[in-house]
């Protein structure tokens, strides 16, 4: 097969509708600016980045802006999450709790509690930061994976941009740990339940488990150390670490430059869209303003997190109801699912299939979705970059693991709140579990089958409507007594998204340069026919006029 | 020992036998007074009104009997109720769970079947065959006890099931602790005293009824005071506040980045 190399990124057109807009005339505030521009330009020589950034275009859609969402969260994050430090102890010395709130008064505590405590009943607005710091990183990780799953089933990571996903993955497990720590932080009930289970995670470990359990809390669980520790990578460490990333990942936007969905004039060798300046700037700015007072009416109007609740973590009680926040879910949902008492003691030692189980099982989960663009272009081979992009239907085997990797993340995550729903339906718990086992393995299969049927059939359905157009519902009665029901075309920028759409064919197994047939190129081969074995052919040019010969 | 003239005598014959029978009284009495109020109590209760008794063993017998049996002893549909005293009665008929509407894994709450005066009725019946924990008189009810204690009791103790917050919690096959958002004092110390349906026994050597008030006093403090912060979700924790983020946030600003990208008209 033959490979077209296209190293030149597309060149970006500013939207036409926006370009006809009017020049403003000159007044004296814009001279002043300009004046302005001049004096700082002539010192910085900022021109020539502002003529480069304020000139790049963003096509406008609603799915492109879930990253942004993502960013404007954390922004939000990191502002009040500094406000909070401003207050809060990362010490686990114990207090006795003398505050307003009075079922605790008298209690001993950390300080860590005993300061969260204090941000939320003392400090002036301190409860309304922490609760928006809290539903501001519920928020972050929610947008994230919105924005994962678009770039995903839109096929966005493809080449050249598969560099930018990995980035992006890692983001997304640093934006976990940094939600993990921050729950542990307020050293509350809840919390210390939350590192409990991480401690038993660790020490199920074979050999070393132990030890590193030592290491991390600094001497048998709870110990004196851990609130401290976390603290340091919740406020240091993670966030210079997710700003560094996102920053890189921004770059990389700005070198890749946007994607863009088929359509009329939109091409892989252009971008249509805005300019950054004067509108995307506008747009963007007040979409952060927006987004910031979304979560902030959620957080006046809803609770979140009530430590007080829960009083200071002492080992012995565990609440009903004890989950992690949401995005740890799907890992207790595993921790949930594996039956109990999967164990075996192997020369001494023990090794704890429930906790190993589900570390592999997720491990091997979140690769997959690490790892996914590489595989997915090894296995077309297709070396050609790709800025239009796929609608899912148009991509059946992906939409259809897409489909199927959701469904699996769907069980863990039911699982984890299994209690609830056993509780909230009047369910019993062992047939919740049960049911959500049985999804979990069943689910995907299920979920990946009927995807792709579904895709297969709306890609027929968009062949049909390209080559016959719309059925009209009118009915015609011809001369001859023929009844035949008129049929409406679609018209021709319709039809370019209809028709638009790469195809793929099964790779042939080819010998290499001395003859031979590898394993890998069979293993190739047969992952490619997986692939594209099922396929609908776009509608050709030849197609298209035939048909409306037939029709003319 | 020495009767010798009647005369001499200038106490009754008997004398000596009444003032043991009056300090016998008195101590017997003062000690079962100072010892064992509830038990006290039952006595009167039960004793005050044959006609309670009489009434209640006519409902038990319409309503209960067929599977507690005629005389308490329990059948193979129901258990035994000797020794269950009024406060169970009072617990299971007082909030609707008995008679139960069917067999399940565990009686339901609904609207009681029975007025406060029948109530009384059986359980004065049930108390009457044998002993038993009798219902709590208001003063052990009165919510004006230490809220920290009882905080800490009912973390220890009943948050497992219950939840921190008492928004209740599952159990195995089917069955579930329920929510103690409303329920009102007297039902909360009598589940205590009397460990309904799953619930273990919290006696008052267990839980002292002191401890008992505390803990009524700590959940109806975190009942009466507004939820800190805005509205508490259901008290349900993560889950609640991952769905509400999901459906609402989640829901909110995707219809707002759809509202900014639409092309105007």
């Amino acid at each position: 097969m033959t490979t077209i190399e296209r190293s030149d990124t597309p060149h970006e057109v500013v939207d036409p509708a926006f370009a006809e807009a009017p020049k403003l005339a000159a007044t004296p505030s814009s001279r002043f600016t300009a004046a302005a521009a001049n004096y700082i330009d002539e010192r910085t020589s900022i021109s020539a980045v502002v003529k480069e950034f304020g000139r790049k275009i963003f096509p406008d859609h609603w799915s492109f802006m879930l990253g942004e969402v993502a960013l404007y969260s954390f922004v939000v994050i990191i502002l009040t999450g500094t406000f909070l430090t401003f207050f809060f102890q990362a010490s686990m010395a114990p207090v006795i709790y003398s505050g307003p709130f009075v079922p605790l008064k008298g209690v001993e505590m950390s300080s860590a509690m005993d300061s969260a405590l204090k941000i939320s009943f003392e400090i002036r607005g301190g409860l309304l930061i922490r609760q928006i710091h809290h539903w501001a990183a519920l928020l972050f990780i929610a947008s994230i994976g919105m924005h994962m799953l678009r770039i995903f089933f839109t096929g966005a990571f493809r080449k050249p941009r598969e560099l930018n996903w990995t980035i992006g993955f890692l983001l997304f497990i640093l934006a976990l740990a940094e939600g993990f720590t921050g729950y542990s932080l307020p050293d509350d009930l809840l919390s210390g339940n939350g590192l409990r289970i991480i401690d038993g995670m660790v020490k199920g470990i074979p050999f070393v488990g132990t030890w590193i359990s030592y290491l991390i809390f600094g001497g048998e669980f709870p110990g004196q150390q851990i609130v401290g520790r976390l603290y340091t990578l919740h406020i240091l460490l993670l966030p210079a670490i997710i700003v560094a990333m996102i920053a890189l990942h921004l770059v990389f936007v700005v070198v890749h430059k946007h994607t863009q969905y088929a359509g009329p004039g939109k091409s892989n060798e252009n971008v249509i869209g805005y300019p950054v300046l004067p509108v995307y700037a506008a747009k963007a700015g007040g979409f952060f303003f927006i987004v910031f007072g979304v979560i902030a009416l959620i957080a006046s109007f809803f609770q979140i997190n009530p430590i007080w609740n829960y009083g200071p973590y002492d080992p012995s009680p565990v609440s009903a109801g004890t989950q992690p926040d949401w995005y740890i879910g799907f890992a207790d949902g595993a921790l949930r699912l594996i039956p109990p008492g999967l164990e075996s003691v192997i020369w001494g030692h023990t090794y704890s299939w429930n906790i190993l189980i589900p570390i592999v099982v997720l491990g091997l989960f979140i690769s997959i979705v690490a790892l996914y663009p590489l595989v997915e272009g090894w296995v077309t081979g297709d070396k050609r970059e790709h800025h239009i992009l796929d609608r899912p239907r148009n991509a059946p085997t992906r939409t259809a693991i897409g489909a199927a990797g959701v469904t699996f993340y769907a069980a863990l995550w039911a699982a984890a709140s299994s209690d609830l729903i056993a509780t909230h339906f009047q369910l019993s718990i062992e047939a919740v579990i049960h049911t959500i086992q049985a999804t979990a393995i069943l689910g995907p299969i299920i979920a990946y089958f009927i995807a792709k049927r579904v895709c297969l059939a709306l890609q027929k359905k968009d062949r049909e409507i390209a080559l016959h157009g719309f059925e009209s519902g009118r009915i015609v009665r011809l001369p001859g007594g023929e009844y035949i029901e008129v049929h409406q075309q679609v018209d021709d920028y319709e039809r370019w998204r209809l028709v638009t759409f790469n195809e793929y064919k099964p790779l042939m197994i080819r010998p290499n340069a001395k003859g031979k047939i590898t394993q890998t190129q069979r293993l190739r081969a047969r992952m490619s026919r997986w692939f594209f074995e099922d396929r609908i052919a776009p509608v050709t040019k030849t197609e298209l006029e035939r048909q409306s010969h037939d029709h003319h | 020992m020495a009767r010798k003239p009647a005369k001499a005598n200038r106490r009754h014959p008997l004398a000596t036998v009444v003032l043991i029978a009056i300090g016998l009284a008195f101590t017997g009495g003062g000690y079962a007074l100072f010892t064992s109020t509830a038990t006290a109590q039952t006595d009167t209760a039960s004793s005050t009104s044959q006609s309670s008794v009489d009434e209640g063993k006519k409902l038990f017998a319409a309503n209960c009997a067929t599977c507690h049996g005629m005389s308490l002893e329990g059948s193979t549909a129901g258990p035994a109720l000797l020794g269950v005293g009024a406060a169970s009665v009072d617990f299971q008929v007082g909030t609707g769970r008995m008679p139960l509407a069917m067999q399940g894994p565990q009686a339901m709450e609904k609207p009681p079947q029975f007025t406060e005066e029948q109530t009384q009725a059986l359980a004065d019946y049930v108390a009457s065959l044998s002993p038993g924990p009798a219902i709590p008189t208001d003063d052990q009810l009165t919510a004006n006890g230490n809220a920290t204690n009882g905080g800490e009791l009912f973390r220890i103790n009943c948050a497992m099931c219950h939840n921190v917050a008492g928004a209740g919690g599952a159990l195995t096959e089917g069955k579930f602790a329920p929510s103690l958002t409303g329920v009102d004092s007297k039902y909360i110390y009598e589940a205590m005293l009397t460990g309904p349906q799953n619930m273990p026994v919290f006696n008052d050597h267990n839980i002292t009824p002191e401890d008992k008030r505390d803990i009524i006093t700590y959940l109806k403090y975190i009942q009466n005071n507004d939820s800190t912060g805005g509205y508490d979700l259901g008290n349900l924790g993560p889950v609640a506040e991952g769905l509400f983020i999901w459906i609402f946030g989640i829901g909110a600003v995707v219809a707002l980045t759809v509202w900014l990208t639409a092309k105007s008209n």
